[in-house]
């Protein structure tokens, strides 16, 4: 293909595979707080506005539950339902119906019907956001049966799984960091889905496996160039879903190179980075050549201070003092205090 | 809504001047904080209440210090009212160690248990049953204290408002509910996710007891609120006001939002010339409870307590980073 390299930007290229996923069918739908309000979810719903009017993206009151559960039944009746919401925190309102009923409808009534339900959950990540206005809960949705969950990592990546989401038959939540709002990078213009619980390896290397997810992986791409000139060869692979978890990929990776870093935007206990270090321990043990480790956010809600928040959060310091640290090596000083890259995300929203 | 006149109003003179005082000082912090707020010191998402200080005001002004009140995101102006510390507004805004939950909470989450102010919450209709479980308490130990909840109109679209309606009835908590009704959900007006029945009316089909006020009319507010507080007192269960006022400013953030486009500009200065703190104060010029000196010299004072404020909160010290990794990080 001699197609001119475009690029977007992450928020453009959800805007783009909504427009497309309601151009293919007639029968997707955009609702959830907001949507058609003058910011339109940090724009990612004002061009599916523009083109198809408020019979297909809505705003409704403030009242996740009962819209969850109207999403699932839209879903059973024929209808693909894209819910939006702007902070993964609202969504513990939603939590009964996506648990006891979007993850349940298929096995537990034997299998005769799926609840299709397109969920975009979005993370609101530093300046301030503060213990209930950045969370992060993709263990949570991972760890009950029933449930697919992507965190596009890349604005190629929130397109294709996207895509992804709305053509599979799971009910499925994208977990979307604001952080990656405004990265740019290369993204196809046909439509395209990614294949569900398939990863991809975005850095090959052969001394280190860096897995990562979400905002993480530009951290992990970050730190493995710096790595490079330290003499170590990692490899960074995106899994791309935490359910279901691309296992094969992460174990070839962790059996060549045997040893491994697994970075999480949520928390660390019980979480997302957890299940990735019991993949290893369970099927690569005699392979690993150092105990597995891990970067997350620390056990506490976030702090709203810049002066804890600086800390709460990793910086691309960590991880490469935790990859050296993999080889006995030891960083002078605290890399741990080194600042955080420059905030782009100015507020107040 | 017609004003009374407040010569004759029955309250008492002194509490007339608080209602001010109290609406005064919230304009004035709220005011300083959006000068304040551009300079990207102050770090987190920031609902002012300007336009709105006379449902705080007047709420809190007929409470009991240990009664308790619970808030949501936009809670400055009921901390204050409810006697807060303007030092520790600021401090927390700057993220200060100083600030009232030493920084970690930031703007949506200012408490002071000290004077009653327990809780803020940021999620929607969160502090609604937590405030009907402080009145459940006070009513099984026999306390005479009441809770309050205040939230906005949007609050009431979730599913655990009405839950907490009907419990506060079946169980007569001494409780009262507070919806501070702007017609606002961020930008989307209420006709849009409501129905057509006020919505004093819906709750009072419950059976509850309701009052319909002008929420920028500090008097007005106060009385029902007094009159709640009285019922629940006398183990007379909850009751519900809706107080219909105006948010002047952006959803969050300092600026105006005329330009938006979702509401226009003279909408807006025609709410800004129902100045709830403006029109109390020349009615009680009129009614010779205030005089221009005495006027000039409360706000003098307000503006020297807000100045410090500010500067206290600037110039204090950031929590130390160590402290949070020791405690938490394994
Ligand atoms: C559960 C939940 N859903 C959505 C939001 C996002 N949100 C924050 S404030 C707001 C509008 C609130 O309107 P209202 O309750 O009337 O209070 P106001 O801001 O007008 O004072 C919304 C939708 C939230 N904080 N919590």
């Amino acid at each position: 293909m001699a197609e001119a390299r475009r690029e977007l930007k992450y928020w453009e290229a959800i805007s783009e595979a909504t427009v497309q996923a309601m151009e293919a069918d007639e029968s997707v739908f955009v609702f959830g707080i907001g949507v058609d309000d003058p910011k339109k979810i940090f724009g990612t719903t004002k061009a599916a506005y523009e083109r198809f009017g408020a019979a297909r993206v809505f705003d409704t009151p403030v009242s996740e539950n009962a819209l969850t559960g109207v999403a699932i039944g839209a879903s059973l009746t024929g209808s693909r339902p894209v819910m939006i919401h702007a902070r993964n925190d609202f969504m513990y309102y939603c939590m009964d119906q996506l648990f006891n009923h979007a993850a349940k409808w298929y096995d537990m009534l034997g299998g005769l019907m799926r609840a299709p339900i397109v969920v975009r959950a979005i993370v609101g990540r530093g300046w301030g956001q503060g213990s209930q206005h950045s969370q992060s809960l993709q263990a949570l949705f991972a760890h009950v049966p029933g449930l697919n969950v992507a965190l596009p990592s890349s604005p190629y990546d929130a397109k294709g799984l996207f895509l992804a989401a709305i053509r599979g038959d799971a009910p499925t939540i994208l977990i979307e960091n604001r952080k990656l709002y405004e990265v740019s990078g290369p993204v196809p213009k046909e439509p395209y889905a990614l294949p569900v619980g398939k990863g991809a390896v975005l850095k090959k290397g052969k001394d280190a496996t860096i897995v990562a997810f979400s905002q993480a992986v530009q951290d992990a791409l970050e730190a493995a160039a710096v790595l490079k000139g330290a003499g170590i060869d990692a490899e960074v692979v995106d899994p791309r879903w935490a359910k279901p978890l691309d296992k094969d990929l992460i174990l070839s990776s962790v059996k060549k190179t045997g040893r491994l870093l697994v970075m999480d935007t949520s928390w660390k206990s019980y979480g997302v980075s957890a299940e990735v270090a019991a993949l290893a321990a369970e099927h690569a043990f005699s392979d690993l050549k150092a105990p597995v480790a891990r970067i997350a956010l620390p056990d506490m809600p976030a702090p709203t201070t810049q002066a804890l928040e600086k800390v709460f959060y990793p910086t691309v310091g960590d991880v490469v003092h935790a990859v050296e640290k993999l080889f006995g090596r030891k960083r002078k000083g605290a890399t741990r205090l080194r600042p955080a890259a420059k905030e782009t995300f100015t507020g107040p929203f | 809504m017609s004003e009374k006149d407040l010569k004759d109003c029955g309250v008492a003179r002194e509490t007339l001047v608080t209602l001010y005082s109290r609406m005064l000082l919230i304009r004035r912090l709220e005011e300083k904080i959006a000068e304040l707020y551009p300079r990207q010191e102050m770090r987190c998402p920031t609902h002012l209440s300007i336009g709105q200080e006379a449902v705080a005001a007047g709420v809190c002004s007929a409470l009991e210090k240990d009664d308790t009140v619970f808030l949501n995101h936009r809670c400055h102006a009921a901390y204050i009212a409810k006697g807060g510390d303007i030092r520790k507004v600021m401090a927390e805004l700057y993220g200060k160690k100083t600030g009232c939950t030493k920084g970690r909470g930031g703007s949506m989450h200012l408490v002071d248990p000290d004077v009653g102010v327990i809780g803020a919450s940021a999620i929607l209709a969160g502090t609604i049953p937590i405030a009907c479980g402080a009145a459940m308490s006070y009513k099984r130990k026999k306390i005479k204290r009441v809770a309050v909840c205040f939230f906005g109109d949007a609050a009431i679209e979730e599913g655990t408002f009405f839950e907490s309606v009907n419990l506060a009835l079946v169980w007569q908590l001494p409780v009262l509910f507070v919806c501070e009704n702007n017609g606002l959900s961020t930008c989307t007006p209420l006709a849009k996710r409501q129905v057509p029945v006020p919505i004093h009316e819906r709750v009072k089909a419950f059976g509850m007891p309701v009052a319909a006020v002008d929420g920028n009319d500090a008097l007005a507010v106060y009385e029902a609120a007094r009159d709640a507080v009285a019922r629940a007192r006398k183990g007379k269960g909850p009751s519900f006001i809706e107080a219909s006022t105006y948010r002047w400013l952006e959803h969050v953030g300092p600026n105006f939002d005329w330009s938006l486009g979702y509401r226009s500009k003279e909408e807006v200065e025609d709410a800004m010339r129902r100045c709830p703190v403006k029109t109390f104060e020349e009615r009680l010029a009129a009614a010779g409870i205030l005089t221009g000196g005495q006027k000039t010299m409360l706000r003098d004072e307000i503006s020297e307590r807000v100045e410090d404020a500010a500067r206290f909160g600037k110039e204090s010290a950031f929590p130390d980073p160590h402290e949070l990794l020791e405690a938490t990080d394994g």
